[in-house]
């Protein structure tokens, strides 16, 4: 230790003199082209389905020629794809949780069963019968949100559990039987109410589909302008932060849930419009569908990330190849084959997207 | 043909009476059901076809069913338990066409009579008989009624064919080719489907056997061509669901549906005129004959034969439509809801 102190301050300040005097600063690389769009993505999850959807549009629409463009065709495409596309906004729901629910369509075709059996074989008025179904459908939605927010359960588990269950009643309780067409417009007519359509030019959009877009609208406002909705968001993202910032986590994902099966319930009444009777047999795989229609939709399967609006544009996506490679007269495996690589591919991106720095 | 009619519509009615005068000579004779499922009504009339028999002639008979379509492990644990339990024979719808074979193998060696009902085996003589329905004879009478419904305008016809899925399994396109040979259509490989180059072929879909694959399938191929006027399907839930489409299309009076099963819901859609013609099959009879050929077995060792120029017995097929055509032999709507299933 020296007595004198030397000028222009101790040693130690002069070496801090000739080191870097910047705090905390951003490096501004250039990210190059890849990066950007790397990051263009991460902040708009949305533009991969929009560009695969606006792009398979013209692709098909020269492949398959006007049969496919037509208003028409485009507009048939929105009612084969309603069902799975309101299953796909319940999915979403869950997923964003980063959870999953293999339940959805299980629970969908035992309340259009359930809503039948009432109304169509024992005469319940029809409003009752679908009250009912709603009822039934936020009961099995709390039931799969109390085995993994009380039991502890995985999603996957307890929705794997709960999809056999829901199947087997519905076995049971329809004894795989169809009830016909004919004999719920005899009796409850209201049943089919969004099989009902309207025809502006050329173009023909039933209730269903109108459904299906009133709750993806619905949906994207409780998401995104909501408290609740954010909280979803968190949840997905890291639990265990949202519970120190004071978010009922558990009490969150059951409501999740329970929204999720009134909207598979509000999906059961739109599948009689559109199947025209009630079938036990039908939407075996709708869960798959829906999850299908979900990843493409650019929605991580890691939870938190991701707009509701996208599985509207995956399960639109998945109803326009469908619709083009039959036009274009392709066998039913190569539909099968693509869909499976867009599965592929759009989680692929996904992954690419998450790694994104910053 | 008219012999075979009324054997069929008393068949049904009369089989339990017939097995009564093996009652007390054959009560220590144990015999199993196997079916794929305990809930799809076709099973569930099979059951009950086994059960009457069974009952009539004074013997045990266990029933076992796999959870869904494909369950092979129940199957395969089933087979065991009858072994184990000293059954004289087996009656089994197998939910995989080869998966069983070993054990089937294990049963028959065993010395148990093994038959398998409406699905064969591949090949069939995994086990030792085979009850089924003609599906290509089936198929083969839609057609024929189908073309003679339109008569001259079947040289013009627009032909939608809605199968069931992309697997073509036997069943499958045994009923799309015998419909093709019944209309009059030449069929190139017996096995495939949709590779006919008839230009009255508008085009084929998969439904998966169920009302909403038949709508979409539907709607997809009176996008190709709205002309569309003789439809094909695979079952009647199919049909049911391509009525809706071409319902919805406005199309329903151009358009003649065709198809097959004998459900009661299906039959009831003959009637009010919204499929055509069905082909009906006779899951009970199916299982009655089973049983009763256990029977024989067990008492002498007789063994089932095979229908002339079939691979298998032929538990028959009749025609329902309330629209008869010349020289194809059918039954009315009516009458074929005494017989129908589920």
């Amino acid at each position: 230790m020296s007595d004198s102190p030397q000028p222009g301050g101790q040693d130690y300040e002069r070496r801090l003199n000739e080191s870097a005097a910047a705090v905390a600063e951003f490096e501004h690389t250039p990210r190059g082209f890849l990066g950007t769009v790397q990051h263009v993505l991460h902040a708009n999850p949305t533009f991969v389905p929009v560009i695969v959807l606006v792009a398979s549009i013209a692709v098909f629409g020269v492949i398959a020629g006007e049969r496919f463009f037509s208003p028409f065709n485009l507009t048939l495409i929105m009612q084969q794809v309603s069902i799975i596309g309101i299953l796909a906004a319940a999915q979403t729901l869950i997923i964003l949780t980063a959870g999953i629910d293999l339940s959805v369509a299980a629970i969908m075709v035992l309340m259009s069963v359930i809503s039948g059996k009432l109304a169509v074989t024992l005469g319940v008025p029809a409003p009752i019968a679908l009250a009912v179904s709603f009822a039934g459908g936020i009961a099995a939605g709390y039931l799969n949100g109390w085995l993994v927010t009380k039991v502890k359960l995985p999603p996957f588990i307890a929705t794997l559990g709960t999809w056999n269950v829901f199947f087997a009643l519905n076995l049971w309780l329809s004894g795989a039987q169809s009830i016909r067409g004919s004999d719920i417009d005899e009796v409850a007519p209201l049943l089919k109410f969004f099989g009902n359509s309207f025809e502006i030019g050329s173009a023909r959009l039933t209730f269903g589909t109108l459904l299906m877009v009133v709750i993806f609208v619905v949906l994207w406002y409780i998401l995104n302008k909501t408290a609740w909705g954010r909280h979803v968001y968190m949840i997905g993202d890291d639990k265990e932060a949202a519970e120190m910032a004071g978010i009922r986590t558990d009490r969150t994902l059951r409501q999740v849930y329970m929204l999720a099966g009134f909207i598979c319930a509000l999906a059961a009444w739109a599948s009689i419009g559109r199947v025209g009777s009630i079938s036990p047999q039908s939407f075996y795989e709708g869960n798959l569908e829906s999850i299908t229609a979900v990843v493409i939709g650019g929605i991580s399967l890691f939870g938190g990330r991701g707009s509701i609006m996208g599985a509207l544009f995956g399960a639109l996506i998945v109803g326009v190849f469908q619709s083009g490679l039959r036009l274009a007269g392709v066998d039913v495996l190569w539909q099968v084959f693509a869909i499976g690589w867009l599965i592929i591919i759009a989680v692929a991106i996904d992954q690419w997207i998450r790694k994104v720095s910053a | 043909m008219k012999k075979m009619k009324l054997a069929l519509l008393s068949g049904a009615v009369a089989l339990a009476g017939s097995g009564a005068a093996f009652a007390d000579a054959h009560g220590g004779v144990t015999a199993c059901l196997i079916t794929k499922t305990d809930t799809n009504p076709f099973f569930v009339k099979m059951r009950e076809g086994a059960t009457a028999a069974a009952e009539a002639a004074g013997i045990t008979l266990q029933t076992y069913a796999g959870a869904i379509d494909g369950d092979v492990e129940s199957q395969v644990a089933a087979v065991e338990t009858c072994i184990a339990a000293g059954a004289s024979g087996i009656l089994i719808t197998p939910s995989d066409s080869r998966a069983l074979a070993p054990v089937i193998g294990q049963a028959r060696e065993a010395g148990l009579l093994v038959i398998a009902l409406d699905t064969p085996f591949e090949p069939a003589d995994t086990a030792d008989a085979t009850f089924a329905t003609d599906n290509f004879e089936a198929g083969r009478l839609i057609g024929a009624w189908a073309a003679a419904t339109l008569g001259d305008a079947a040289a013009d016809a627009r032909i939608a064919t809605l199968d069931l899925n992309a697997s073509e399994v036997s069943v499958d396109y045994l009923r799309n080719q015998g419909f093709m040979t019944g209309f009059g259509i030449e069929v190139n490989d017996p096995t495939d489907i949709g590779d006919e180059d008839d230009p009255r072929i508008v085009g084929s879909d998969v439904t998966n056997g169920n009302e909403e694959g038949g709508r979409t399938a539907m709607e997809n191929l009176l996008q190709i061509d709205p002309s569309i006027n003789v439809v094909y399907t695979i079952n009647e839930p199919a049909a049911a669901g391509a009525y809706e489409a071409l319902n919805a299309f406005g199309l329903t009076e151009q358009a003649l549906i065709v198809s097959v099963d004998g459900g009661c819901p299906g039959v009831q859609d003959v009637a009010e005129g919204i499929i055509g013609a069905t082909a009906m099959q006779f899951p009970l009879l199916m299982a009655s004959l089973g049983v009763e050929a256990i029977i024989a077995h067990a008492a002498d060792g007789t063994m089932p034969e095979n229908s002339e120029g079939l691979e298998f017995f032929n538990t028959g097929v009749m025609l329902v439509t309330d629209q008869p055509v010349d020289g194809i032999e059918s039954i009315t709507s009516a009458e074929a809801l005494e017989l129908c299933w589920g």
